[in-house]
């Protein structure tokens, strides 16, 4: 004979009521939170050693700034990002500050979900419009009217193995790399390094696997460089120079052919295959440079070569956004300037990530200045390849991972590249009649 | 409702008791707080939706304007709409043989199984306790990586199975029959035991065999379980999203993309709510014709049997 257990049913439902209590208030109560804090909450996507720096930057201003409480939340990159910042803000309960990439800001409805930037409280937190690069504090306003800080610049950069590329005899006499101009001189250099790998591909980037936008970067690096353009300055027109379009995908196909890159390396791999000094080039964006660090890579970077004219490459720029908020709080909102003010005015530490600081006086500093390499190509902040400020582009967008899977098997030679040029401009003109969500003016 | 009035002083019992009864016959009062959530959280988003879709609204609430069919236009000429909408169909196909078939094979072994019958119910339903983010990640991680994942490690292959478009809805199908047939099995089960057990003894005494007894007992006697498990399945099936979104993300080149994360996309992440809300309609009125087509069959089936 077992008793009943001693639990009526009254008892049942208080308890289950005492418990779901419970659990509400420790949603709303975060652990770590003084009563007399200000609290900013703050979303990003920055990870690896991105992340790393960036914990970094939040704790330091967290010991200088003892008021105030920054909730930090690292979300995961690229359209899910996107998704839940436009959720948030369209709530009006959303995070105070996010970073956000500049390309972005056409398509995510700057206005609606996005709250202006207010320049009164940006100049009391000590930040002036002219302390920015120019062609990026321009493309930080929407409409006229600014919706983000800039912070950064990612753009392509070249990495090239130290070790490898002086049994190469392609170092200088400083030990840099000698940089190329024009096909010929990169072609040069890539067999000779081809021929101090015993014939394997000397280059990698981001070629092939689901999604990929590597070959689109590469592309866009190659093709501003001799003046092409996408689209017409309003968005409206398709401006693709089919001549200069093809010569870049011809280029691209020429690497893929001579076995001058990999085109079977997804982007994990071209890491890898950088990493463990079995490729003498790297093409890809700045940011992977704490993580070759760390693992002991012999390497350098550079500037992303110059092929086609000019030394243009594709970047995109991280920056600060105000999600909508229904009230905002004035003193929560001064402590978000002041947060924001910190993290622009010591890019310098950033800038161990590899991102070149879009915040100018940063560039001048003695501290970034000693950065190696990631001061080597400091140069390229006026010669960024920016996307078309459209509402379709920016990082993880469908047009980058369109025309990535457009160029990808032209490297490879699956296609050709009048071909990939056609899928490329298919895949344009499909964006272009699908229609915006946040629309410029009300139909 | 009209009884519900306050009686008066002088109310013989007999009218007193009449009231009760007919109070709680209708028992209103006591399903309100139900009807209240089902109003506001179904009844009113689904009208909500009906009407949206007939918007350009975005997911900042503006752009509200009335666009008529313009979006059910745009959706039936919409090849990735079509192509979600298949592989929907294609999974709802693909999952409900095996889940039914295999729910059955399983209960049936089960049932016949004499020795630690408790280890065996444990081991076949313990996967369906598991939530789809669990389950999809331990399969994603542990299970399919081509290079160091079970699959490939035990069966000594370099597949790519979630990564190969011809594959990998197969590779879905898989974990979600692992996962959820757990449920079809037990309904199996439970009805297998309800069958009475002087049906086999008169079988045995008539000299049937065992796979006379399954043919002529078992299944007849199964047949309308076997009927509310393929509603229950379909219905779910054709709901399917959260272990393909988190698995495959629609991919590889939109093989396995069901039409609810088609909707989610357009919806959420493309931040166009009307448009989503007319691709969820079309769903919706596919599901409202299994329903239909289903409820039809049961009655004739019905009106066969008596």
């Amino acid at each position: 004979m077992q008793d009943p257990p001693f639990i009526t049913r009254r008892h049942l439902l208080g308890g289950s009521l005492a418990l779901l209590g419970a659990a509400a208030s420790g949603c709303a109560i975060p652990v770590g939170l003084g009563s007399s804090q200000t609290r900013v909450k703050y979303w990003h996507f920055l990870g690896a050693s991105d992340g790393i720096i960036m914990n970094r930057m939040v704790g330091a201003f967290a010991q200088d700034n003892p008021g105030i409480f920054i909730e930090e939340n690292v979300l995961a990159w690229g359209e899910p990002y996107y998704t839940k910042i436009a959720m948030a803000g369209a709530g009006g309960r959303s995070p105070d500050v996010a970073t956000f990439h500049l390309a972005r800001l056409a398509g995510i409805g700057a206005g609606e979900l996005l709250d202006p930037i207010n320049l009164d409280l940006l100049a009391e937190v000590g930040l002036q419009p002219s302390d920015f690069s120019p062609p990026i504090w321009e493309r930080a306003h929407y409409k006229g009217t600014l919706y983000a800080v800039p912070f950064d610049a990612h753009p392509m950069v070249q990495y090239y193995n130290t070790d490898l590329c002086e049994q190469a005899g392609l170092l200088g006499p400083d030990g840099k790399l000698q940089p190329t101009t024009g096909q010929d001189q990169l072609l040069d250099q890539l067999r000779k390094a081809k021929q101090v790998l015993g014939g394997k591909p000397p280059l990698v980037f981001d070629a092939l696997g689901l999604g990929t936008v590597g070959p689109w970067r590469v592309w866009y690096s190659l093709y501003p460089q001799s003046g092409g353009t996408l689209l017409s300055e309003d968005g409206s027109q398709v401006t693709i120079d089919d001549q200069k379009a093809l010569d870049a995908l011809r280029f691209m196909r020429r690497l893929g052919e001579e076995g001058l890159c990999d085109p079977t390396t997804d982007y994990g791999a071209s890491v890898a295959k950088f990493t463990n000094s079995e490729a003498a080039f790297l093409w890809n964006g700045d940011w992977e440079v704490t993580g070759l660090k760390e693992r002991g890579t012999p390497f350098s970077m550079g500037r992303f070569p110059s092929v086609f004219g000019s030394g243009a490459a594709q970047a995109d720029c991280h920056v600060f956004v105000l999600p909508h908020q229904r009230d905002r709080d004035p003193e929560v909102e001064r402590a978000t300037y002041q947060f924001i003010a910190y993290l622009v005015k010591n890019s310098a530490d950033w800038a161990v990530a590899g991102h070149v600081p879009s915040y100018l006086p940063a560039l001048q500093e003695p501290d970034y200045l000693a950065l190696q390499p990631q001061s080597e190509y400091r140069s390229v902040i006026t010669d960024v390849a920016l996307d078309p400020q459209v509402w379709y582009t920016g990082s993880a967008s469908r047009l980058w991972i369109e025309f990535g899977g457009a160029f990808s098997p032209v490297i490879s030679g699956e296609r050709t590249p009048e071909e990939g040029l056609a899928a490329a401009k298919a895949a344009l003109n499909r964006l272009m009649s699908a229609p915006n969500p946040f629309p410029a003016e009300e139909r | 409702m009209t009884t519900t009035v306050a009686a008066p002083a002088t109310t013989s019992p007999a009218e007193k008791a009449q009231v009760k009864r007919s109070w709680t016959q209708h028992g209103l009062l006591f399903v309100i707080p139900f009807l209240l959530i089902y109003v506001a959280f179904l009844v009113w988003p689904t009208l909500l939706g009906l009407r949206m879709s007939f918007t350009d609204v975005n997911i900042a609430g503006s752009n509200d304007r009335f666009v008529g069919f313009a979006n059910y236009a745009e959706a039936f000429a919409d090849p990735r709409m079509w192509r979600s909408l298949w592989n929907t169909l294609v999974f709802t196909v693909l999952s409900t043989v095996p889940l039914v078939i295999l729910g059955l094979a399983l209960a049936l072994l089960v049932h016949h199984l004499r020795f630690m019958q408790w280890l065996w119910r444990l081991s076949f339903f313990g996967p369906f306790l598991l939530p789809s983010a669990v389950v999809s990640i331990r399969w994603l991680q542990m299970i399919y990586p081509p290079e160091y994942g079970l699959l490939n490690g035990t069966l000594g292959t370099d597949i790519l199975w979630l990564g190969d478009p011809s594959l990998a809805m197969w590779s879905v199908v898989l974990t979600t029959v692992w996962w959820t047939v757990g449920f079809n099995f037990l309904l199996y089960l439970a009805a297998l035991q309800s069958i009475p057990q002087h049906l086999y003894e008169a079988a045995s005494i008539d000299g049937a065999s065992a796979w006379d007894k399954l043919r002529s007992i078992t299944l007849p006697m199964l047949g309308r379980t076997t009927a509310l498990i393929i509603v229950l399945q379909l219905l779910a099936s054709l709901k399917v999203f959260d272990q393909i979104y988190l698995m495959t993300g629609g991919g590889p080149e939109d093989a396995t993309r069901p039409i609810i994360e088609y909707a989610y996309d357009v919806g959420f992440t493309g931040y166009r709510i009307g448009y989503a809300s007319a691709v969820s309609y079309i769903l919706f009125v596919l599901i409202v014709i299994v329903s239909l087509a289903q409820l039809r069959l049961f009655r004739k089936r019905a009106e066969v049997s008596s």
